[in-house]
């Protein structure tokens, strides 16, 4: 855009008077808090910040503790199935939602409304559901197949897995929105034209129109990744961490770190670490994005 | 902004000045939402009512210490902070002390002389920071018992248990009549307390004095610790089909016998009581596993905040006193199924097992709680470790000793 | 409601007859997904309906045999925890007082801030925009205890304001990114023509972008208020008892256990807290969509 003519400089002092609030929000809160968390990892703060320097001592701590390995696990697995669920699970859904077939806003409804509910409402429900005295293993076993075994809130080995179903549940409705959106965004020459080649739909679907749909993918992606590097209140509501820990993640170390061990610390160590992370992701993501190609 | 501020200051300054003249709200945190325990707090806001002019605001946050303490911590750390509000004795709100955040109660100790009549007096202790109160402690729980359940043995074809040894010999007899034979819930405090409660029991009082007192690490690697272990590790065994969650869903399976035995502390007795069952006829209390009796001070203590009004600081001294008072004692605890903290008062209302529980503690058997020996990460850290032992088969009896010990070295 | 308010129509293959093998294959399908959708929903109101004694007798999908409010109304107004026996009734004004600034305040500063990164970039402003999208992936939780400094230092901690202003804050990233992506996507001409017509910062956006974007504003509403109306978190942390809003109670009535867990109770408070986002969402479904295709699409 081209915004240098001689009297730019007054409009943009509106524009960037008209942007402070959101540098602010930028420099103050997110820098500012990342750095303020960054440097008290590094000191022995216990329930107050304290500014005894301890060098890497948390982050030693950090990396031996069992229960932050758990977390970090449980986050991989998490984090890669809800990212491939939720796109396989949501593309396919605006695929077959976009066939114009009957019904099509009831259904949309149906698969959109779980995201209205926070998480915390999310985990009690299924904690409820798959409860094992109560919920599905039991209503299977009464229908007469007495050896059904599903009680994955209560087996260390698949809980994970628990939390993965009502995680996908209450997010990839909104991730299917936002590819039926794209989908209805696709020419419809392209479709036309596929069809006179006489390519098969699910190569035109895979070879064609998923690449013309990059930048959906990157909004649904930022999406979800934001959602379960935060995981957390589902964790709390629907296991709180258990049977024994192991479906800690990381979000919810932070907070026991800081609140129920009150070791700020080691919570900030903790953080870092997560900020560090998202930070080795997202900076070449913005390079890509800002750095070569220019708008408009 | 300090317009605003300053519009704020004075908006602040005006309800204050409002609230004086019909008597101070006063906003109490606490975590105590169970049904024995909500009939605990409103026997001592009745108690506050009748006697005081000024008015109790509760302000609940259910969920237990974990999802209360945050918003405790920054709310006093935020500058707008509750006037009293709970924690467990101990050294959770030190810091806070330390900090000069909390208002000083010590002319008020003084004045009713509580370290005459608080029994044992190592309470009052913990409340003291340089010689000074910051804090009322208003009740003892310890968590030396198990609490059986009469119809589960009957149901089973077996005698109520003496001790952990026959309940152990017990175990197989449940399981055939299909009950849990212990039941531990999913929250870490309790596979953490239940340990605990076998330390003592098994290991013997010095032992604990050894390891939590001197933060003796050697001690945690010795045979007497194995033994303990080893007794975990069958507890763990017994418990594995618990599928439950909180602790008193886990009192729930004693109370309608699903479930044999739970090693919980003497809070579980409100929930008897709720349910209207009796000590001796419905269940059974065995104070230290039937092997060792002890009472074990730990419970909760008030904290106040401080406050610049001077009407909001007198209301809070009152509150103080109030819950120190014979009357309050007597109201609280009967309710809550907790000890009072005070040696001069008639406990003649009392149960069985509370009555048991007040003889032990007259005879000066008593050993301070955990909190007040470990800091708060400390004791985070054993209930991560209890948690996931008594969840994982794969972490073997010498493993988790040895990180017991590790963590004990590294105690502060 | 017909497809018209789509941007186009509909694409793929055309719709054929019925029971063709592919649609057998289709609707199964969507059978058993709905059927994963929905089943928790069913569960939650048909549980709420019952009694206890039912609930632990039964199955948890089977219609209730008697139906009875009793739940809904003590969730409404007569559960405990501690002293307050209100129920959610306590809540649902304060949730409301919360819910409104907040909307409007976050919405404003993210389309205006949108708006500029979008129309009249300026040095930095992608750097901006990157720590910004770098803040929607911070737990909220990390910044609980900067934040409660931040605040007293300017004087708005425990007031409706303080958590206003943060609830603002955490709605930016991803509303500002929405915003940005819709105003880009709009036709430059527009925006040259008003340029040359002599419009400035602000009379471009309030007489050609506001009137254009009814769609992305919609759609960052409908995100804010679920958003808002579901924090547990901030609405404990940030304000005082009498100001709690509705999902405290919520919390409270769930997690306070008094000797039995009353599903029946917890499932019609979850209900209720949540009616005011399903009606949102239920109601406005469709403009929902058309506002995410107009916006979040177009990187």
């Amino acid at each position: 855009m081209q915004t240098q003519r001689p009297n730019a400089l007054f409009r943009n002092l509106t524009a960037k008077i008209a942007a402070l609030p959101m540098i602010a929000t930028a420099l103050f809160v997110f820098v500012g808090c990342t750095l303020w968390t960054v440097y008290y990892s590094f000191t022995k703060s216990r329930m107050l910040p304290s500014d005894k320097w301890v060098g890497l001592q948390q982050y030693e701590r950090l990396w031996n503790t069992p229960k932050w390995q758990i977390a970090v696990e449980n986050l991989l697995i998490f984090g890669f199935c809800m990212m491939i669920l939720s796109l396989v699970i949501g593309f396919v859904l605006a695929a077959l939602l976009d066939q114009k077939i009957r019904f099509e806003n009831t259904i949309r409804t149906i698969i959109l409304y779980p995201f209205a509910l926070s998480f915390i409402v999310t985990g009690l429900i299924w904690q409820w559901v798959l409860n094992p005295d109560f919920g599905i293993q039991q209503v299977v076993r009464d229908l007469g197949w007495q050896s059904f075994e599903f009680n994955p809130l209560f087996n260390p080995d698949i809980v994970i897995y628990g939390v993965l179903i009502a995680a996908v549940w209450q997010g990839s409705g909104f991730i299917m929105v936002v590819m039926l959106a794209g989908l209805r965004g696709i020419d419809e020459e392209i479709w036309k034209a596929a069809r006179v080649d006489g390519i098969p739909r699910w190569r035109t679907y895979v070879f064609i129109i998923i690449p013309m749909m990059r930048p959906v993918f990157v909004t649904a992606l930022v999406l979800i990744a934001s959602g379960i590097i935060k995981v957390y209140d589902l964790v709390k509501a629907q296991t709180n961490g258990g049977p024994g820990i192991s479906s800690e993640v990381p979000a919810k170390y932070v907070i026991d770190m800081m609140f129920g061990n009150q070791n700020l610390g080691q919570g900030f160590a903790a953080s870092t670490m997560m900020l560090l992370s998202v930070a080795v992701i997202l900076i070449p993501w913005a390079y890509l994005e800002f750095g070569r190609k220019k708008h408009g | 902004m300090r317009r605003l501020k300053a519009i704020l200051a004075a908006s602040t300054v005006l309800c204050a000045t409002a609230a004086a003249a019909e008597g101070v709200k006063l906003e109490v945190t606490h975590w105590w939402t169970s049904g024995g325990e909500a009939a605990a707090v409103k026997a001592l806001a009745d108690v506050f009512g009748e006697k005081s002019q000024n008015e109790w605001v509760d302000g609940a946050i259910a969920g237990g210490g974990s999802t209360a303490r945050p918003v405790m911590i920054s709310r006093i750390t935020g500058g707008d902070p509750m006037h009293a509000t709970q924690f467990n004795h101990g050294r959770q709100a030190e810091e806070l002390v330390e900090a000069g955040l909390m208002l000083d109660l010590t002319d008020v100790a003084e004045a009713e002389g509580w370290r005459d009549t608080i029994n044992p007096v190592s309470l009052l202790d913990s409340c003291t920071y340089e010689g000074k109160v910051y804090c009322v402690p208003i009740n003892i729980h310890s968590w030396q018992w198990m609490w059986m359940s009469n119809k589960a043995f009957a149901d089973a074809g077996v005698a109520v248990p003496a001790n952990w040894e026959e309940f152990v010999a017990s175990a197989p007899a449940l399981e055939a009549a299909g009950k849990v034979p212990l039941v531990v819930g999913q929250q870490d405090w309790q596979a953490r307390g239940a340990f605990s409660v076998l330390l003592v029991a098994i290991g013997g009082t010095d032992l604990w004095l050894d390891i939590y007192a001197n933060k003796n690490a050697e001690a945690v690697r010795g045979d007497a610790m194995a033994k303990v272990f080893e007794a975990a590790d069958t507890a763990r065994n017994l418990s594995a089909n618990s599928n439950v969650g909180d602790w008193n869903l886990a009192t729930a399976k004693i109370i309608n016998g699903e479930a044999g035995a739970q090693i919980m502390g003497d809070w579980a007795q409100g929930e008897f009581a709720v349910a209207e069952k009796v000590a001796g006829e419905d269940y059974t209390c065995l104070p230290g596993l039937g092997m060792n009796e002890v009472i074990q001070t730990g419970g909760d203590a008030f904290y106040f905040p401080k406050h610049d009004d001077p009407d909001v600081t007198a209301a809070q001294k009152e509150l103080a006193s109030i819950m120190f008072s014979r009357e309050a004692q007597v109201a609280f605890n009967l309710k809550k199924g907790s000890l009072p903290v005070r040696g001069d008062i008639d406990m003649s209302t009392a149960n069985d097992c509370m009555r048991k529980g007040l003889d032990i503690l007259a005879s000066g058997n008593v050993l301070p709680s955990s909190e007040q020996a470990i800091s708060q990460d400390t004791e985070q850290q054993m209930r991560d470790l209890f948690i996931e032992f008594f969840n994982d088969k794969s972490l073997s009896t010498a493993d988790a000793q040895e990180r017991m010990a590790q963590l004990i070295e590294q105690a502060d | 409601m017909a497809d018209i308010s789509y941007p186009t129509d509909a694409r793929g293959a055309k719709p054929r007859r019925v029971m063709t093998k592919g649609n057998v294959i289709l609707w199964s399908t969507l059978a058993v997904i709905l059927a994963y959708y929905a089943l928790p929903l069913y569960v939650m109101v048909v549980t709420s309906l019952k009694g206890m004694p039912e609930i632990r007798m039964g199955n948890i999908f089977s219609p209730p045999m008697e139906i009875t409010f009793d739940a809904w109304h003590k969730a409404a107004f007569t559960a405990c925890t501690g002293l307050n026996c209100e129920g959610l009734s306590r809540g649902f004004w304060n949730s409301v007082e919360i819910l409104v600034p907040s909307t409007i305040l976050s919405i404003a500063m993210a389309s205006i801030s949108g708006y500029a990164i979008a129309n009249w970039r300026f040095k930095g402003s992608e750097v901006f925009f990157t720590i910004l999208i770098f803040g929607a992936f911070i737990p909220y939780q990390v910044m609980i205890y900067p934040l409660v400094i931040l605040l007293r230092e300017i004087g708005l901690f425990g007031s409706l304001w303080g958590l206003v202003l943060v609830h603002t804050v955490f709605g930016m990233p991803i509303l500002t990114l929405l915003f940005r992506n819709y105003f880009t996507s709009l036709p430059e001409e527009l925006f040259k023509a008003a340029r040359v017509d002599g419009a400035g910062f602000w009379g471009i956006f309030f007489r050609v972008l506001v009137p254009m974007s009814l769609p992305i504003f919609m759609v960052a509403l409908i995100l804010q208020m679920t958003g808002i109306w579901n924090d547990f978190l901030f609405g404990v942390i940030y304000t005082r008892p009498d100001q709690y809003p509705m999902t405290v109670q919520l919390n409270n009535i769930v997690n306070a256990v008094q000797g039995v867990k009353e599903y029946n109770v917890n499932m019609a408070a979850t209900l209720l807290t949540g009616i005011v986002p399903l009606t949102i969402y239920f109601v406005s479904g469709k403009l929902f969509v058309r506002g995410i295709a107009a916006g979040a699409v177009k990187g």
